[in-house]
């Protein structure tokens, strides 16, 4: 590791199962991205890789050459890195979150049965710095030739009911608006600047349950879509939650970025 | 005083609910008997007054639909079946004993012997991995948290505000009112059991 770049993390498909404890689930927030990587350099799902964002990162090959793969803001892309070659990932063109998978991962040791770093509560590997030695785990598959993966288009993003909709006057300006990505968006939350919601309820809610994907709607009326590292407990109401398969659309939206939200089809 | 049980579920998206509660003991009661029941969730997270259900994905036959029945089977209460007790050494010297004892009208020897003769229950996780938020404090002795909060509180402090006690895993900024502090380790990411007041778990405090 030559060059850290704005912010390189070590994820996998996180570590469900402990939010009771306040522990946040983490992952690779553009988890389609991350698994096309793994199956490109012949990993198993949920193998962990690199999730970089924008450009910047340097990687120096000090062990035997291996296959490589870039997915995401970045490729698809797959490459024989050799013994003792550089690897860089620029700024991508498009999107914000570019997946490095090298054959084998990176096997550091595992925090609570995952390889994520969580960057709320820092639980599980340090973010990866300038200069930090990265080990990997011994290739167990070939890679695969050919992976076609369906074209990926940002639609506006499905928004599903959420239990608290009633603490809102009207959940049609949610619709009916245009949000841009605030800079202050990250693995927690994509913040999200627009008309302000107004608030039907003045009271405040106790602490509840959040799931990945949760539309909350602080006082400010701005909504925050809780992405992989959101705190397990919240106490701003819920107004919808956005549909799994449209949350790598929040992972790859750049600050200034337009969003949609969409009501999704029932059933 | 009569206990309803579940007072209302939502939904939470397509694979989630979220299971309303009186009060935060039976949050965690209600937590207990859905873990208990070989529930297949992702996540069972007991709050303030309610219970997630989440990452129900019909796998097993469990699907939204049959969440819904489990939380409907719940019986209610308050006591968790089965449940751990912890007890705590503390040193009482923390900066806000006399603050308490002003607010309580007792001496600082009082806050002392009172808080040591409570019995609290873990209800619930949240704001640090392994910050309990433990229940029990009487609402007589309820005190606001601090108008202006700390910006690092010790790793170990044991502190109140409102209806809550709770140990700082961590160092970390805090409003909460300090009591005292404890040399025990409450969250441990390698151990079997990582927090040591995970939800449900009965806790007593005893002074050093």
């Amino acid at each position: 590791m030559l060059a850290a770049g704005a912010l390189t993390t070590i994820q996998d498909r996180g570590r469900p199962g402990w939010a009771h404890l306040g522990v946040p689930r983490a992952g690779a927030l553009d988890a389609p991205a991350a698994d096309l990587a793994n199956r490109l350099v012949g990993n198993p799902p949920g193998t962990a890789v690199l999730e970089t964002v924008l450009g910047g990162l340097t990687l120096h090959n000090r062990g035997p050459g291996r296959w490589a793969a870039l997915t995401g803001a970045s490729g698809p892309l797959t490459l024989w890195w050799a013994a003792g070659e550089e690897l860089s990932v620029r700024m991508p063109a498009y999107g914000l979150r570019s997946y490095l998978a090298v054959a084998g991962g990176f096997d550091v040791a595992p925090v609570l049965g995952s390889r994520s770093t969580d960057t709320l509560a820092w639980v599980g590997p340090p973010r990866v710095v300038d200069g930090a030695v990265l080990p990997l785990g011994e290739p167990t598959g070939a890679p695969r030739a050919v992976d076609v993966p369906p074209a990926r288009r940002p639609g506006g993003l499905r928004v599903l009911p959420g239990p608290r909709a009633d603490w809102i006057r009207s959940l049609e300006p949610l619709f009916a608006s245009e949000w841009t990505v605030r800079t202050e968006s990250d693995r927690i939350g994509l913040r999200l600047d627009g008309p302000a919601l107004e608030r039907a309820r003045a009271d405040e809610l106790a602490s509840e349950g959040m799931v990945l994907g949760a539309i909350q709607v602080p006082p400010s009326g701005r909504p925050i879509v809780f992405l992989a590292d959101h705190p397990p407990t919240g106490g701003y109401p819920v107004v919808g939650v956005v549909h799994h398969d449209d949350l790598w659309q929040c992972a790859q939206a750049r600050p200034g970025d337009p969003i949609r939200f969409r009501r999704a089809a029932r059933g | 005083m009569s206990e309803p049980g579940v007072v209302g579920v939502r939904r939470v998206g397509d694979r989630a609910l979220l299971a309303e509660v009186g009060s935060a003991e039976e949050a965690a009661a209600l937590a207990a008997f859905l873990r208990a029941s070989g529930l297949v969730a992702d996540d069972v997270v007991p709050a303030a007054r309610s219970v997630l259900v989440d990452g129900v994905d019909g796998s097993d036959g469990v699907d939204m639909a049959a969440a819904e029945r489990l939380v409907a089977s719940w019986p209610g209460g308050r006591s968790v079946a089965a449940a751990r007790t912890v007890v705590i050494p503390v040193t009482y010297d923390g900066p806000d004993l006399e603050l308490v004892a002003s607010r309580w009208g007792v001496s600082v020897s009082e806050v002392v012997a009172r808080h040591t003769s409570l019995t609290f229950t873990s209800a619930f996780c949240g704001f640090a991995p392994g910050f309990a938020y433990l229940a029990g404090l009487p609402r007589e002795w309820q005190v606001p948290r601090l108008a202006d909060p700390r910006p690092r509180v010790p790793a170990g402090s044991l502190a109140i505000a409102g209806e809550w006690c709770g140990v700082y895993p961590t160092a970390s900024p805090g409003g909460w009112l300090l009591l005292g502090c404890t040399a025990v380790s409450l969250w441990d990411p390698a151990a079997a059991e990582p927090a040591l007041l995970a939800p449900g778990t009965r806790v007593r405090f005893a002074g050093l």
